[in-house]
């Protein structure tokens, strides 16, 4: 077992998701047997090879600081769920 | 011949000598989606009312002389890419209701070039699928045969293009997604150059693997969008300076004499008996133009699969953190905090195949398994990428199956996500390395369904690409089919 029920409930909790129980074993089998799979990259030797993160090298992209046209707040709003007064709204941070 | 059967330069062709105009294509265009849209669902939200205007608006600028590049072509858009103020729901609950108020990079150069936009294409879930099963508004049918599906994620961008329900359309491919669905509705798809075509708009997965490209229905037509989506955009960080060849210009050359390498781990077990089959004729097509095949190795090829579904999911469950009910998307109902409001909005809000894939990049990105799994994932990569640099050191292009198998059945892999990843196996190499790739039909099985012939170039070589494969097109004795809807 590479990774246990109650792992897969931490892991729930630091990705913001939550399951029931029968969605917990699902879970757990399924991680476990794709996890059982990558265990295949240890067959390769990779001492001295330095990760690659990107396909193509590139410098910093910079540009000049110019200011320039951004969204009117009434588009930057208008998906959101729930707004009030011009602003997000959300469920309370603090008790 | 049907209007709607034409490739984009035949279109044009008509549109230019006036026998036709924009309104016409669209109306057509829409008579054939209202015929044979109920039995492929390729499509998650349609654009008649604008498309008809828009159409309007370029027979006007035609009148007065105005004609563009693609003036009146008539496409449709995988609904990964934003619309400005149309649905862009990327297959999910959670941005159904989504419109966005900006237009991604491409859809405004496909605009200013005078296309008209049919529609958004159905999808896999946040692009995470390779059968289309996964979306939330209902899985896509393969025009080839309606039991099976279109392959994935932009299975509805492929489906619609074989059932000439646009003349052409745009996907994105972050481990085959453009090219598998290519390959199984037996159409042109082509993965561009990472940084070739800007992903300002695109919903983003993996970011270090997404590439936004075209559907066809020819080589000829996949250069001409290729030449209009292409190029450096100030909006997008990775999308490179480096300038765009008119790549119609390759079309037609001569590719004798050219070493063609032939990995010899693309053609191992698990590869379908008549895709080996149509595979192998491609090949004597190709040498009868004059190519030399060379077989070689790619020796890190088996580990593909294991190195992408560690980094793609790693890096989905960074981008899609961002859907936490706050400034637009689902939000689940009334909750006591700001932990339970996500907790219950992201766990309503995604399907199945996203959570799994946010769990496993979490997991793997977790304090104490960083290096053992996406640093392992990371250097492997670049063996990979090592390993393409070799072969295209002998040889300017690769040549293997786009797809393991043809089209499979709905629901054949559902059950079991490891098998259902086995399905990307050739393409997902490619954007591990970042290099272009292109995926055309090359024949039939004994069912009937289509088969799909890849090409790999070094970056920045699309142009390559568009030769030996517009070539070969040419060349096939093959006679064209379509599929009977």
């Amino acid at each position: 077992m590479k990774i246990g029920k109650e792992e897969v409930k931490y892991i729930a909790h630091l990705a913001r998701l939550e399951f029931d129980d029968v969605e917990v074993e699902k879970f757990t089998t399924q991680l476990n047997d794709i996890l059982l799979y990558m265990e295949k990259l240890n067959e390769v030797d990779t001492k001295d090879v330095p990760p690659m993160s990107h396909a193509i090298r590139l410098e910093n992209a910079f540009r000049e600081d110019v200011v320039q046209p951004s969204l009117p707040p009434e588009d930057s709003l208008a998906n959101a769920p729930k707004r009030q007064d011009g602003f997000f709204l959300v469920p309370k941070v603090l008790e | 011949m049907n209007l709607y059967s034409l490739t984009i330069h035949e279109l044009k062709a008509k549109i230019a000598a006036g026998d036709v105009t924009a309104k016409r294509i669209v109306e057509e265009f829409y008579r054939r989606i209202e015929e044979v849209e109920g039995k492929v669902h390729a499509f998650i939200t349609l654009m008649k009312e604008e498309a008809l205007s828009q159409a309007e608006k370029i027979d006007g600028e035609i009148k007065q002389g105005k004609l563009k590049e693609l003036s009146g072509i008539p496409l449709a858009l995988k609904d990964i890419l934003c619309t400005r103020g149309v649905k862009t729901t990327c297959g999910s609950k959670m941005l159904a209701d989504f419109v966005p108020p900006y237009d991604a990079t491409v859809v405004e150069k496909l605009r200013e070039a005078g296309a008209v936009f049919l529609g958004k294409t159905n999808m896999d879930e946040f692009a995470m699928g390779s059968s289309n099963e996964t979306s939330y508004f209902g899985i896509t049918k393969n025009p080839w045969d309606l039991s099976r599906t279109p392959g994935g994620s932009s299975g509805g961008s492929a489906a619609a293009v074989a059932a000439d329900e646009c003349a052409a359309a745009l996907g994105s491919d972050t481990g085959g997604s453009i090219r598998q669905p290519a390959a199984l509705c037996g159409v042109v798809g082509m993965k561009p150059t990472y940084g070739r075509v800007s992903r300002y708009g695109l919903v983003a997965f993996a970011s270090s693997l997404d590439q936004v490209g075209p559907f066809t229905k020819d080589v000829e037509d996949c250069a001409l969008l290729l030449e209009v989506i292409s190029g450096y955009d100030p909006k997008e960080s990775t999308s490179v300076p480096v300038p765009v060849p008119r790549y119609r210009e390759f079309l037609g050359r001569d590719i004798a004499g050219w070493q063609v390498g032939v990995p010899k781990e693309y053609f191992g077990a698990g590869l379908d008996k008549d895709v080996e089959e149509a595979i192998q004729r491609a090949m004597v097509t190709l040498e009868g133009l004059g190519v030399k095949l060379v077989p070689l190795s790619l020796p890190h090829t088996e580990y593909c699969i294991a190195v992408y579904y560690i980094i793609a999911p790693a890096e989905a469950s960074s981008n899609l953190a961002r859907y936490d009910g706050v400034k637009y998307g689902f939000r689940a109902g009334e909750s006591r905090d700001l932990l339970q409001m996500y907790k219950r909005t992201r766990s309503a809000g995604f399907g199945a195949e996203v959570k799994r894939r946010i769990m496993l990049g979490t997991y793997v990105l977790s304090a104490g398994y960083y290096d053992a799994y996406y640093k392992k994932a990371s250097q492997v990569r670049m063996l990979i990428k090592r390993d393409f640099d070799a072969a295209f050191e002998k040889c300017p292009v690769l040549l293997t199956p786009t797809s393991p198998t043809p089209a499979f059945k709905i629901g054949e892999k559902t059950d079991d996500p490891l098998k259902m990843y086995l399905s990307d196996i050739f393409t997902i190499s490619a954007n591990l390395a970042g290099i272009p790739g292109i995926s055309i039909p090359c024949g039939y099985t004994k069912e009937g369904l289509p088969v799909g012939l890849q090409f790999l170039a070094p970056p920045f070589e699309e142009g390559r690409l568009l030769q030996i494969a517009y070539a070969y097109e040419k060349a096939s004795p093959i006679p064209k089919r379509r599929p009977k809807l």
